[in-house]
């Protein structure tokens, strides 16, 4: 048999899954703890800007499958804590390192969503760019991690489902209606687009992650991906992807497209997005709010403890 | 109007007014697994609702779908007790709204479920298994808190008091309740109810509510200075696109 980094290494070359208790690298384990929590607290995050929309949806079916929704992402937040609790971490450490501003989460969710269609439009690029994102994660190399993002990736598909249907029927509604799902498709295409991280030339971390089977495809690949399926569904909907530069190749298949700014990636990511602050400040907030809830669940918690050990007494 | 359309509207408005605040804390509630189940309560009373709502447009007769008569009443025409409109306050204030409407509703689509009314009796008989849920969740959050900390206690107290004065209403019998005879005279419910609440009360350490004055006029569509804001919230893309779909 063999011992320690030896067996770490055999398992990832026969493409195994490395468990909790298997030894593992310090640097793996880093990364791994990173990717996984900012995972997590994108999902956390991402209910903002939906939530937003859940009292105001303009039909009693939509709200039901929004708020439905907004419930799965808490859910994969939950999954997600879960997994990076079996690399020896707490959900209440990394809850921190969030709200101190220390960790970082998915920029897409420092847009706003300003009109119903956003909603749509999250839906349809945000959830399809994470399902393109996250299906390869599947066979990530560390087991609670691709078990996890197995129970989530079927939600997604749901969601983005869910999102093209909202969008669909807009744009065979009224005119106000198209213009709505129109302007949505204006806004959020970029910032969907650098959902897939900056252009391989300049991404960091990919080579490490690809040696250890954490990540399968480069960022420019998944982007690609997530054009070449998008951009006939919008067809589909008859609304215009906002790209001068778009065009097919015949004989590929593939779309050529004019690559996003990604300096405003790296700016919102520094923090300057259009909702970076209240976004971070809602969640500390409920967080605070909450703090005398979660002590009053562990003084009781303590209390029936110690009334159990003192009548087996 | 017709009484058993009244009736429905009643208890639909009762439930979607309720998911509407309930769907407030998604997003804001004290820890994770708390807006998972805050959010599975509200979907279980927006399903109710929806339900209630459609069946009451077909009694009416006119045409009238579950997004009309929710999007396109206004706040006169809305049957709800006040005590589902109220804001949320904190945490505790809310779990106290929860045990008191959701041991009311247990109670009654207890009763409903029996009744001649096979479309009442048959959304009474899924919605009880989900409002014992609710039930059952709000007791555990009331016995945390009021047997919790200092704070917590002193908070639950608080809850318990101000969402009091607006439960009597849930009980207020009146001639068209008399008179229909597949409803339930809620009045018939408040002992037993009474009894549920303060046992959970009692085991809570917290004191039972005593207060005299109790709100009333929900069920005439007389309603809270809160509510018209709710409302408005609730219906305003709906009613700024008419006769569009979503
Ligand atoms: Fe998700
Ligand atoms: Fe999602």
């Amino acid at each position: 048999m063999l011992a320690g980094m030896d067996s770490f290494q055999a398992t990832i070359e026969a493409d195994g899954r490395i468990e909790p208790r298997d030894a593992m690298p310090e640097g793996y384990r880093k990364t791994l703890i990173r990717q996984i929590a900012q995972h997590a607290h994108s999902e956390i995050i991402g209910m903002q800007p939906e939530g937003n929309w859940i009292s105001r949806a303009p039909s009693l079916r939509r709200k039901a499958i929004l708020m439905a929704k907004v419930q799965d992402e808490a859910g994969h937040g939950l999954y997600l804590y879960a997994a990076a609790e079996t690399l020896g971490v707490d959900r209440a450490d990394l809850l921190d390192l969030l709200h101190s501003g220390k960790q970082k989460y998915s920029s897409i969710f420092n847009y706003p969503t300003l009109t119903w269609a956003d909603i749509g439009a999250i839906g349809w690029l945000v959830d399809g760019a994470a399902i393109v994102n996250q299906v390869p994660l599947c066979r990530c190399s560390y087991g609670p991690y691709a078990r996890a993002m197995v129970r989530v990736c079927k939600e997604e598909s749901f969601h983005q489902r869910q999102g093209f249907e909202i969008l669909h029927t807009l744009c065979n509604g009224t005119e106000a209606q198209k213009a709505m799902a129109q302007d949505a498709l204006n806004r959020w295409w970029w910032p969907s687009l650098m959902m897939f991280g900056p252009p391989d030339a300049s991404s960091t971390h990919s080579e490490q992650s690809m040696a250890w089977g954490i990540k399968r495809h480069s960022n420019d690949e998944l982007r690609q991906r997530f054009v070449d399926m998008t951009v006939p569904q919008a067809d589909v909907l008859g609304i215009r992807v906002p790209d001068e530069g778009l065009t097919c190749d015949e004989e590929t298949g593939h779309y050529s497209f004019t690559e996003p700014d990604f300096t405003e990636l790296y700016e919102v990511v520094k923090g300057n997005g259009p909702c970076n602050q209240q976004r971070l400040a809602h969640r500390v907030k409920a967080h605070e709010d909450g703090a005398w809830v979660r002590e009053a669940a562990a003084a009781y918690a303590e209390k029936q403890a110690a009334k159990a050990q003192g009548s087996a007494a | 109007m017709n009484d058993l359309f009244v009736y429905t509207l009643r208890l639909g408005d009762d439930a979607l007014i309720a998911a509407q605040r309930t769907a407030e804390w998604i997003a804001a509630a004290p820890q994770l697994e708390e807006d998972v189940a805050l959010g599975n309560i509200g979907l279980d009373q927006l399903g109710q609702a929806r339900t209630l709502l459609q069946y009451a447009g077909q009694v009416e007769g006119a045409g009238r779908s579950e997004d009309d008569l929710a999007y396109f009443r206004d706040e006169r025409d809305f049957l709800n007790v006040q005590l589902c409109e109220l804001p949320n306050g904190d945490f505790a204030q809310s779990i106290a709204r929860l045990l008191y409407f959701a041991t009311y509703q247990h109670l009654l689509y207890e009763e409903l479920r029996g009744c001649a009314d096979e479309t009442l009796a048959g959304v009474a008989g899924k919605a009880v298994k989900e409002v014992a849920y609710h039930v059952d969740h709000a007791t555990q959050w009331v016995l945390r808190l009021g047997d919790g900390t200092e704070e917590s206690h002193r908070r639950m107290q608080a809850g318990l008091d101000t969402m009091w004065p607006y439960t009597a209403e849930l009980f207020t019998s009146d001639a068209l309740v008399e008179r229909l005879e597949v409803a339930v005279d809620p009045s018939t419910l408040h002992d037993e109810w009474e009894r549920r609440v303060t046992q959970v009360i009692d085991e809570s350490t917290c004191a039972r509510p005593t207060s005299s004055y109790q709100h009333s006029g929900g069920r005439e569509g007389r309603h809270t200075e809160h509510f018209g804001f709710l409302l408005a919230e609730l219906q305003h893309v709906a009613r700024s696109h008419p006769g569009a779909s979503w």
